[in-house]
């Protein structure tokens, strides 16, 4: 497993990621407040790192879910890092899955989604993530403060989902 | 130390079925054989015509007879065959499915493999309304078969454990012998007898995987606990299962028999089983809580 | 019997973690089932299940709902561990959950000599699939209800009611395992964890998907390749009794079943009709979205069912295994 620092984002001026990633580091920063059983349910798989490729933008993630110090990361796509699971799937897709709104099985049986590597630390994931209550996109968006409006269309345009509050 | 031979998993020929039960009676140094149909109704009234000769020829040669019943009950059929099975009143049964305790009631009897029996307050159950013998299933490692021994000796039972053949794995309600000829259980017209030591399951990149056997899924490798003899004899266990096979089981019951009375070291068995069956792949995983198909010297 | 002399049959649902609980409680399931982390359950995989103080927080979210809370205590107890069994009964008891779900016979006289109050039903791992092994276990452990396992016809299933004295529950949903129940360690054959004793099936710890140059999506459970899936076609679980293998006069086909979900939607009338008195949805390991709208589409369908309508219920088919479904063996004896 690679050290942290090892490998740097690149900041490309064709995509903004130093943008993303406050972004980023508020939605781990939020989760890991409001949800700390989540990573009880991770269990040995906190320790893992997950590669999140979503197919149709030109980025990844990279997710270490430890509990003391847990981090989503964006990279540009063509830095290779060290990865205990591989996520790939379309971006509306695997905010569908976060979102628990699509059962995450279903989408890959119908092979929306591809999961290589470790597969034990995807499914302790898979369930911790599904045990948050409510909509986490929801509660994410809320906790945007100002900004809340604005992000929530963003990610209903992407999910095209008709909101039905506010 | 006992050595018995455990019921003919396999749809044989009848006459090889007889055949190979008087060869066991002329020749077999075992104390036991369990007699009976375990996996499928459908087969049992292929072997009544010989049944008698083989119960003669036994009690002839001083061999103990015990009667397996069938492992999994769901038809009419399967119910009609254990009613028969475990109602007779000659022989001591070997219950393979709780429904066979119903019909045994307090009669003295056997638990089979196929009951599961992974610790000692189960133990205690079957001992309190019965049984005198338990086998266990070949999943069960050494550390709960040495717990398992201990209670036993409180209630006077008996532990049994395969020691050799392939390990039957798991059974369903479906016949996979029909399966693979686009048969069903009902029209199988007993395909199941062209494999008379199961159909060998390969995965797609040709790994030997499994055999099946009828409604019955084992081990494509063959249970061989030739090492842990003297173990298991020193953690309570008296008595030890050959499963049958088509071929060679005469010899190998001599081999097992040998290392039992310690008149075999156990390089001298292993070469000779070896041998026996150059193309066959051996395991003994289970008992050593590692995966059942490993091999572990 | 005219159809308003039945009951209406108790919809049971699934939960692996206090999350899909409430969400099977809202969408309206009669009684939930669930387990203890750890492996006294048959569903332990990784990130499922309830600690003692969740079970607590859910069977109060139940009581407050009217619905009961099934505590499935179905893997065999195994020794020198059997402390670990026994305490899972203790706290189930101590919390005061409404049914103890076991297939372990030394757990069954556990209960009945510890607990004689306590409601027991007989797990489908116990695969008691007779009248005879049914009436076994009422007569030595009095318990309330069979699970029965998935290999009877509606006809048998039939049979079994008119000679037994205790409940039936029966599966109309979800995953279908082709081996029979309690019965299967093909799991422990190639991973070293077992089916019967450590609650897993196929673990995630041993399976593996590979893709290949032709985006073929391969999947292993251990070093044994469990099926090689073409671009384009949908996958299952690799489940070894869901796998292509090859024999001697065929290859690459399902020995066992294709990857395929039971649906018995269409066959819920005759169940019930049967004596079935408690229908079950399989699912532990499944998502809160499966949850959801599984569970509110069998509300609806037993409703409608109950008011004399014909349920219909054709979303469920993007929930299943390989995008198949099938009724099983419970529509007659060809599936054998």
């Amino acid at each position: 497993m690679e050290e942290e620092g090892e490998v740097y984002p690149l900041y490309l001026p064709s995509l903004p990621l130093f943008l993303l990633q406050p972004i980023l580091n508020h939605i781990v920063e939020f989760v890991r407040r409001k949800n700390p059983d989540i990573f009880m349910r991770l269990g040995p798989s906190a320790n893992k790192i997950f590669l999140i490729n979503p197919t149709d933008l030109p980025f990844f993630l990279i997710l270490k879910p430890n509990h003391l110090r847990p981090s989503l990361r964006a990279y540009n796509n063509k830095t290779i890092i060290d990865h205990d699971v591989y996520i790939s799937a379309k971006f509306i897709t695997l905010l569908k899955l976060i979102d628990a709104q699509t059962d995450s099985d279903a989408l890959f049986f119908n092979r929306d989604i591809k999961i290589l590597g470790d597969s034990e630390a995807m499914v302790a994931l898979r369930n911790a993530l599904d045990d948050l209550d409510d909509s986490l996109a929801q509660n994410l968006i809320d906790s945007f403060g100002l900004l809340s409006a604005p992000a929530g269309k963003f990610i209903n345009f992407l999910t095209g989902k008709p909101r039905s509050k506010n | 130390m006992e050595l018995n031979i455990g019921p003919v998993l396999f749809n044989w020929q009848a006459e090889m079925w007889r055949d190979f039960y008087f060869m066991l009676a002329d020749e077999a140094p075992i104390d036991k054989v369990f007699l009976g149909e375990v996996i499928c109704a459908k087969r049992a009234p292929l072997f009544y015509p010989y049944f008698d000769d083989v119960i003669k020829r036994l009690e002839r040669a001083k061999k103990q007879i015990i009667f397996s019943t069938l492992a999994e009950i769901s038809s009419d059929t399967d119910r009609r065959l254990l009613k028969k099975q475990a109602s007779q009143k000659d022989f001591i049964i070997e219950a393979n499915d709780i429904a066979a305790l119903a019909h045994i009631g307090k009669r003295e009897h056997y638990i089979g493999a196929y009951i599961n029996c992974y610790n000692e307050m189960a133990l205690e159950f079957f001992a309190q309304n019965g049984a005198k013998n338990i086998c266990l299933n070949a999943e069960i490692s050494k550390e709960t078969i040495m717990e398992l021994a201990k209670k036993a000796k409180e209630f006077d039972v008996k532990i049994e454990v395969q020691i050799f053949g392939r390990m039957g794995l798991a059974l369903s309600a479906r016949c996979y012998h029909a399966r693979a000829y686009n048969r069903t259980k009902d029209s199988c017209k007993y395909i199941c007898e062209v494999d008379r030591d199961g159909m060998e399951l390969a995965t797609l990149e040709g790994d030997k995987f499994l055999a099946i056997n009828g409604i019955q899924t084992m081990s494509y490798s063959y249970l061989n606990l030739l090492n842990e003899i003297e173990e298991l004899k020193e953690i309570g266990v008296s008595n030890f299962r050959i499963s049958p096979h088509s071929h060679s089981t005469l010899e190998v019951t001599k081999i097992f028999r040998a290392v039992l009375d310690e008149k075999m070291d156990k390089e001298e068995a292993s070469f000779k089983l070896r041998e026996l069956y150059p193309n066959v792949s051996f395991c003994n995983g289970f008992y050593h809580s590692i995966r059942g198909c490993e091999w572990q010297n | 019997m005219t159809k308003s002399a039945q009951k209406i049959p108790e919809l049971i649902c699934p939960a692996g973690t206090p999350a899909s609980l409430r969400t099977a409680i809202d969408a309206g399931a009669d009684a939930i089932y669930c387990g203890f982390i750890g492996p006294t359950n048959a569903r332990n995989f990784p990130g499922l299940n309830f600690t003692i103080k969740q079970m607590e927080q859910s069977l109060n979210y139940a009581r407050e709902r009217g619905a009961k809370l099934l505590c499935a205590i179905n893997s065999f107890a195994t020794s020198p561990n059997i402390d670990i069994w026994k305490k899972a009964i203790d706290d189930a008891v101590f919390l005061g959950v409404d049914a103890i779900i076991i297939a372990d016979i030394g757990m069954a006289k556990y209960v009945s000599e510890k607990y004689p109050n306590m409601r027991i039903h007989l797990s489908v791992q116990a695969g008691a699939s007779s009248v005879e092994a049914i009436n076994f276990y009422i007569d030595r452990f009095n318990i309330k209800r069979v699970v029965l396992p998935r290999i009877l016809t509606i006809s048998e299933i039939k049979k079994i009611h008119a000679a037994i004295s205790c409940e039936i529950e029966a599966f109309i949903f979800g995953n279908i395992g082709m081996m029979a129940e309690g019965r299967c360690s093909l799991t422990n054959y190639v991973s070293g964890k077992s089916t019967n004793m450590d609650g897993v099936c196929s673990p995630a710890e041993f399976v593996r998907y590979e893709e290949d140059e032709n985006h073929n999506l391969i999947s292993r459970l251990g070093e044994y390749m469990i099926d090689c899936i073409e671009c384009g076609q949908s996958a299952g679980y690799p489940t070894i009794c869901k796998g292509r293998y090859n024999v001697k006069h065929r290859n690459g086909y399902y020995a066992f079943e294709e990857p395929i979900s039971l649906n018995l939607t269409y066959l819920l009338p005759d169940l019930i009709k049967a004596g079935v008195s408690a229908l079950k949805i399989e699912g532990r390991q499944r998502s809160k979205s499966y949850i959801r709208e599984v569970v509110s589409s069998f509300r609806k369908a037993v409703d409608a069912y109950a008011r004399g309508e014909q349920p219909n219920i054709d979303n469920l088919l993007a929930l299943t295994e390989g995008h198949k479904q099938t009724e099983g063996a419970f529509k007659s004896k060809i599936w054998r």
